[in-house]
């Protein structure tokens, strides 16, 4: 009980104080528009909210796909191998270098050599960021599925791939899903490697060889700037991250908890 | 129709550990074999040697011949369509978790690529039916999760897989071991009715079980085979001191 | 070694089969010797003793099927378990003929003494020893002891039937005889039978040490003309 209201009461607490601090400058605006030249009042934060959206979602295209299969690899393919040792200390390498040092890797990688920034390296950055937590997960999970499932699958003459996507990785679902989500959460804040390839826009943009708004980014950019109205959109715009990502996660869990038969184990 | 089994010469490595030395048997068709045998003594790897799942373990290797039928496993066919005519049953009931009960009995169908659906309702039902199982979830087929079940339906309902694809010999590793007395009566009644059909070859530490269903019974001793005999032989008057200590109990 | 106390159990089963043994040994020479002696005062010693025997062979019955039920005993501790079960009958019936010997005693004790062309004692030392061999042969779980009282039994036989002859005779010839060479001749008939059972203990021997099933192989030859 006591770890319990430990572990919530920060959570709650920051929940309370942005609410606090931003839930009066939410209106339509703040959804709809972009924001106002400086020194204008009003405007909103758009631009960022549908740029987290796709950077999100091509950062997830490219890290869950191989996330998922890295760990596949690491648990059903390559136990004990060399090469899992290699990819596993790669993974754990890689969770371990600073958001901002793979802000400047991408940037060199592909903002230099293509001459701007872009939605598309923004997208990678975080894609590759979510690759580590995804991929771990993935091994864990699939870990847990006790090998009796596996050879039964095995003993009715089920070829060993086939066995593993439609049996083990099926079984362990509902752990893979939520070790992308957890992948998911932190890369929807991170903002210190999309300075370097997003970069950020003032304008509506969707393109993604163009520079993109990024809520975090458009956050930190209004919270150390001088101007209070910009201070204020920048605590509502905190406020609508944490609940964006609050909905995003508790939409896959009632999705993916609907699909899981009942009863199972 | 089940077939019988031939294995000559059969050698079984688990890395260095020599698990299994010259077995040399015949199991007949349609017929129940037991075998019997101390923990450790090879019989499992045995069995496990006729579906070549021996081999998923990378450590493992085997020499000698298995024919099943007419077919050589081992230099015939792969692996994977040995284990489609090969059915095993397990010690412990593993029903795919995440599986409805139809699913579970259809899933060596459906992972293989068959899809026709009026078909698999079709094995589906018989299946279920060849292992007494169908009366008692016919109403819950979809709705219910393999897991849902207690361990007597459980184990009867990996039966019913195994036996939906049309296995003609079927392995059965301890299968009542893990199961109450009542469950276990219905699984050997179960086997007494399979035989008709099928080869059945039953691992079991259980001697009065291995006689109450089988024809034939070898006893199985450090890796080797000691005695293969009728049964009600071996357990009035086997012809080996070895398997005579070891069924009235007194050995080491 | 495992299973001890269902080891200690068989030879607790073992004991009291011995000890029925010595009772029905104990019935034969107490009936003989009342022939000897036409004792009556020995032949109420047999009826004694028969209450004893009686009681006996429902305690082996009892104990061996309490084995089977509870121990699952499987081939040697089968065969032997069903073994001293039918030897325990066989001992029974013996414990019979020695009773009928002792009322045929007592019968003869009302007539007059006659000196008949049979030899009770020597026929009842014959019988006995077959017993008392049979059961050394179950003790000593020796199968070849047990063949060698199956050839015994063709002595007896031979025994009773010339007495049978010479006290038919007796009867036609002198009937104020009559009466004396009938009991005789049922005495040596009872005599006859104990030799038949000990026959079949050592058969239920051979059983339990061999797991061979070597009855009624005279029967068996004569039906088939040929071995087996």
């Amino acid at each position: 009980m006591l770890s319990t209201v430990l572990v919530v009461a920060p959570l709650v607490a920051i929940f309370v104080y942005l609410v606090y601090k931003g839930a009066s400058s939410l209106n339509l605006d703040f959804f709809t528009q972009i924001p106002k030249p400086v020194g204008e009042a009003g405007g909103g934060m758009a631009n960022a909210i549908v740029g987290s959206a796709i950077l999100l979602a091509v950062g997830s295209l490219i890290g869950v796909p191989i996330g998922i299969s890295g760990g596949i690899f690491l648990a059903e393919f390559g136990r004990g191998t060399k090469l899992a040792n290699a990819v596993r200390f790669t993974a754990d390498v890689l969770n371990g270098v600073p958001s901002i040092v793979m802000g400047i890797a991408v940037y060199s990688l592909i903002v230099v050599p293509q001459g701007h920034f872009s939605a598309f390296s923004g997208g990678v950055v975080l894609g590759i960021m979510m690759i580590p937590t995804v991929c771990r997960t993935t091994e864990e999970m699939l870990l847990m599925v006790p090998n009796s499932v596996r050879e039964a699958a095995l003993a009715l003459g089920v070829p060993n791939w086939r066995s593993v996507l439609a049996i083990t990785v099926k079984t362990a679902s509902p752990g893979i899903i939520t070790g992308c989500m957890l992948a998911f959460a932190r890369v929807a804040g991170e903002t210190a490697p999309l300075i370097f390839t997003a970069f950020g826009n003032v304008g509506r943009s969707t393109k993604l060889s163009e520079p993109i708004a990024a809520l975090p980014l458009q956050i930190y950019v209004y919270a150390i700037s001088p101007y209070d109205e910009w201070h204020r959109l920048a605590w509502a715009g905190a406020l609508v991250l944490i609940m964006l990502i609050v909905l995003a996660v508790s939409l896959v869990r009632y999705v993916t908890s609907r699909g899981v038969m009942k009863g199972a184990s | 129709m089940g077939v019988g089994i031939e294995v000559a010469n059969l050698n079984a490595w688990y890395g260095a550990n020599h698990a299994l030395q010259e077995i040399n048997l015949n199991i007949p068709a349609n017929h129940a074999t037991a075998l019997i045998g101390p923990s450790g003594c090879g019989k499992s790897t045995f069995v496990r040697c006729l579906n070549r799942m021996h081999e998923t373990d990378p450590i493992a290797h085997v020499t000698g011949t298995v024919l099943i039928g007419d077919l050589d496993i081992y230099k015939d066919a792969n692996p994977v369509e040995i284990r489609r005519r090969v059915g095993m049953v397990f010690q412990r009931p593993n029903p795919f978790p995440t599986m409805s009960i139809y699913d579970n009995v259809a899933a060596g169908l459906k992972l293989n690529g068959y899809g026709n659906r009026h078909m698999l309702d079709e094995i589906v039902e018989r299946a279920l039916k060849n292992s007494a199982l169908w009366d008692e979830v016919k109403d819950d087929l979809k709705k219910k999760s393999g897991a849902s079940l207690s361990g007597g339906q459980q184990q009867r309902l990996c039966i019913a897989r195994a036996l939906a694809v049309d296995p003609e010999v079927l392995l059965m590793d301890e299968p009542a071991s893990a199961l109450d007395p009542v469950s276990t009566a219905k699984i050997e009644d179960l086997i007494f009715q399979l035989k008709a059909q099928y080869t059945i070859v039953i691992v079991t530490h259980n001697m009065q079980q291995a006689a109450r269903v089988a024809e034939k019974t070898g006893f199985f001793l450090n890796g080797r085979m000691v005695e293969f005999d009728l049964t009600h032989k071996i357990f009035t008057n086997p012809s080996d001191k070895r398997t005579e200590d070891y069924i009235t109990g007194r050995f080491g | 070694m495992t299973r001890i106390r269902f080891q200690q159990s068989l030879e607790d089963l073992k004991e009291k089969l011995l000890v029925m043994a010595g009772l029905a040994e104990q019935a034969i020479q107490r009936a003989t010797e009342a022939y000897r002696e036409r004792d009556l005062s020995i032949c109420d010693l047999v009826s004694q003793g028969e209450l004893a025997i009686n009681r006996l062979e429902r305690e082996i019955d009892q104990a061996a099927l309490d084995l089977l039920a509870m121990e699952q005993p499987m081939a040697g501790d089968l065969r032997f378990i069903l073994s001293v079960i039918k030897i325990n009958a066989e001992l029974e019936r013996v414990g019979n003929a020695a009773k009928s010997i002792s009322e045929r005693v007592r019968h003869m004790e009302r007539m007059a003494a006659a000196e008949l062309p049979v030899n009770i004692p020597r026929m009842a030392e014959l019988a006995s020893a077959m017993v008392r061999k049979s059961l050394q042969s179950f003790i000593e779980a020796d199968a070849e002891m047990a063949r060698s009282i199956l050839t015994m039994d063709d002595a007896v036989d031979a025994m009773n039937k010339a007495a049978f002859k010479s006290l038919i005779k007796v009867m036609e010839e002198q009937s104020h005889l009559a009466p004396q060479a009938l009991n005789a001749l049922m005495i040596s008939r009872s005599l006859e039978r104990v030799a038949d059972h000990a026959t079949n203990i050592a058969e239920d021997v051979i059983f339990w040490v061999e797991g061979a099933d070597v009855r009624h192989h005279k029967s068996m030859n004569q039906d088939h003309g040929a071995t087996g």
